[in-house]
């Protein structure tokens, strides 16, 4: 065991060059489709966020943070990301197509 | 991958290292492995289709005793006559289509040396990442009187299905006028606000149907969540049917006499027409199996990949797992497994896994058109998973009736999206 991980850690290069990571989602991505359906089948009032413009759902999150926009539960959950985060995950969606 | 697989990997990383800037080493296929994940829920078939979206070439496969998955969200609405059991009730097929393969049958053994897990038809599996998923075992006579054969007189109606139809079914037979009563467990237990959403729905079925009734909740705590929401509802709209006993008032039933639906505290006895004890709660077995429970009888897990703090190469998630300050519940379970699979693709790999962030969003029906919500946002810090500071909370005590009327259509709205991604 001790000697793959050393192997491991001798592959750096090789290592971020896997298949995966590309179009891995970035921290606190994943969570959202808990509620913003991922798939067009959802039966829901929450509203999609694949493909949005990235700049509109960063703004919308800063709204959501400072009060400024009403809603339920997001004002809640976007105070818990910083402005760096929630760029990520935007861009992310952004990125993102059916 | 088995043992001598995983050598083949050590002489194709020895291979890599002497050309580390090719563009797409062997080991980009030799790597991709076998992940099993245990168990059909909210955690278990979210991370097994999470895996394979990631890493199609990953041999995922999910293991599950049952061919229909019993969601316990929204259960409570099954037992006010608000909905059918049906509702509730979803199947593999989309899982399977999605890749993974369905094994079912249930996991009876683990054996974490060999990395394989044995079937109860015998079936042996190899796998490189175990994923854990098992949710939760009734503690039985963890309540002194509460063992199998009390279950069918006094329903938990803690794991859906069955249960959730039997009480259901007591709750249209008894007579109006008749005393319900539920007994709450002590911390933790999967749901939280469970007990506290399931009171409030029998209290509004018992209300519009029953209304000579009566509804007591005898409570092993003092403290439970959403708590002013649901006094505050409770008084609003059940103020002479629905009473709470705390801990601190008697509340803690010692023991109970199925013979008679008979809840007795230390202060007194309930003879009850329809009693429904949500009993103490444990890791289901194979967690048990596997050596992956503690005393406690949950899991600890590394915060940051939900690997096994007691054994390599099995993750642990949902009910089952120790989560720190995330609550026992199926957005969590949805939310963990998503992180998980990135962790276990990442680690398979031989990459880093990057730092988690996490959300948890539970919706309560205090009466049909009557939600109420918590959420939360967690990370991982000094070896545990805490909630970010100034995030979180639950909604407003002096929210409009509108308000209320939105969570109820998000609470519905979040049922269908989640159990879309996870079985649609």
């Amino acid at each position: 065991m001790r000697t793959i991980c050393i192997m491991l850690a001798a592959l750096p290069l090789f290592a971020s060059s896997v298949a995966f990571g590309a179009d891995a989602p970035p921290p606190g991505a994943a969570a959202c489709s808990g509620c913003h359906p991922a798939t067009l089948s959802a039966e829901t009032a929450v509203p999609r966020l694949v493909g949005r413009d990235a700049a509109q759902l960063v703004s919308a999150m800063a709204a959501f943070r400072s009060g400024q926009r009403p809603s339920t539960v997001m004002d809640r959950i976007a105070k818990g990301f910083t402005d760096d985060e929630v760029r990520a995950i935007a861009t992310w969606y952004a990125g993102q197509k059916d | 991958m088995t043992k001598n697989t995983r050598r083949d990997f050590i002489k194709t990383a020895a291979a890599a290292t002497s050309t580390a800037l090719l563009p797409l080493p062997a080991l980009a296929q030799g790597a991709a492995g076998r992940v099993v994940v245990v168990g059909g829920g909210f955690a278990g078939a979210s991370c097994a289709r999470a895996v394979k979206a990631l890493d199609p070439r990953i041999n995922v496969t999910l293991v599950e005793g049952s061919r229909t998955f019993t969601a316990c969200p929204f259960s409570n609405t099954v037992l006010a006559g608000m909905r059918e059991i049906t509702a509730q009730q979803f199947g593999y097929d989309k899982v399977a289509a999605s890749g993974v393969t369905m094994a079912f049958a249930a996991a009876s053994a683990v054996n974490a040396q060999a990395r394989t897990v044995t079937l109860a038809d015998g079936a042996q599996l190899n796998y490189d990442r175990l994923v854990l998923a098992p949710g939760i075992d009734i503690r039985w006579n963890g309540l002194p009187g509460y063992d199998e054969a009390a279950a069918s007189v006094m329903p938990h109606a803690w794991r859906a299905g069955e249960q959730t139809v039997l009480l259901r079914r007591q709750l249209e037979a008894m007579e109006d006028g008749g005393l319900v009563v539920i007994s709450a467990p002590a911390n933790p237990f999967r749901c939280p606000p469970g007990p506290y959403e399931r009171a409030s729905l029998i209290a509004h079925y018992l209300k519009t149907r029953k209304p000579k009734s009566k509804l007591i909740v005898l409570d092993a705590k003092d403290a439970f969540s959403k708590q002013r929401l649901f006094q505050n509802a409770w008084k609003e709209l059940y103020p002479d049917l629905l009473e709470w006993v705390s801990l601190s008032s008697g509340g803690k039933v010692a023991s109970v006499e199925p013979a008679t639906k008979t809840l007795v505290t230390d202060f007194g006895r309930h003879q009850a027409a329809v009693a429904n004890v949500i009993p103490p709660q444990k890791a289901a077995q194979i967690a048990d199996a596997a050596g992956v429970s503690d005393r406690t009888g949950w899991c600890p897990v590394d915060a940051q990949t939900f690997e096994s703090k007691q054994q390599q190469n099995i993750h642990v998630i949902g009910d089952a797992a120790i989560m720190g300050g995330m609550p026992k519940s199926a957005f969590s379970a949805n939310s963990q497994a998503k992180v998980c699979a990135a962790a276990v693709v990442t680690l398979l790999a031989g990459q880093k896994p990057v730092e988690p962030r996490l959300i948890n969003t539970c919706y309560s029906l205090v009466s049909p058109d009557y939600g109420i919500s918590v959420a939360g946002v967690y990370r991982p810090k000094d070896g545990v998973l805490v909630d970010v500071e100034g995030a979180g909370g639950v909604s407003p005590a002096d929210a409009p009736k509108a308000y209320r009327e939105q969570e109820a259509t998000f609470a519905n709205g979040w049922f269908q999206t989640i159990t879309t991604e996870v079985f649609g």
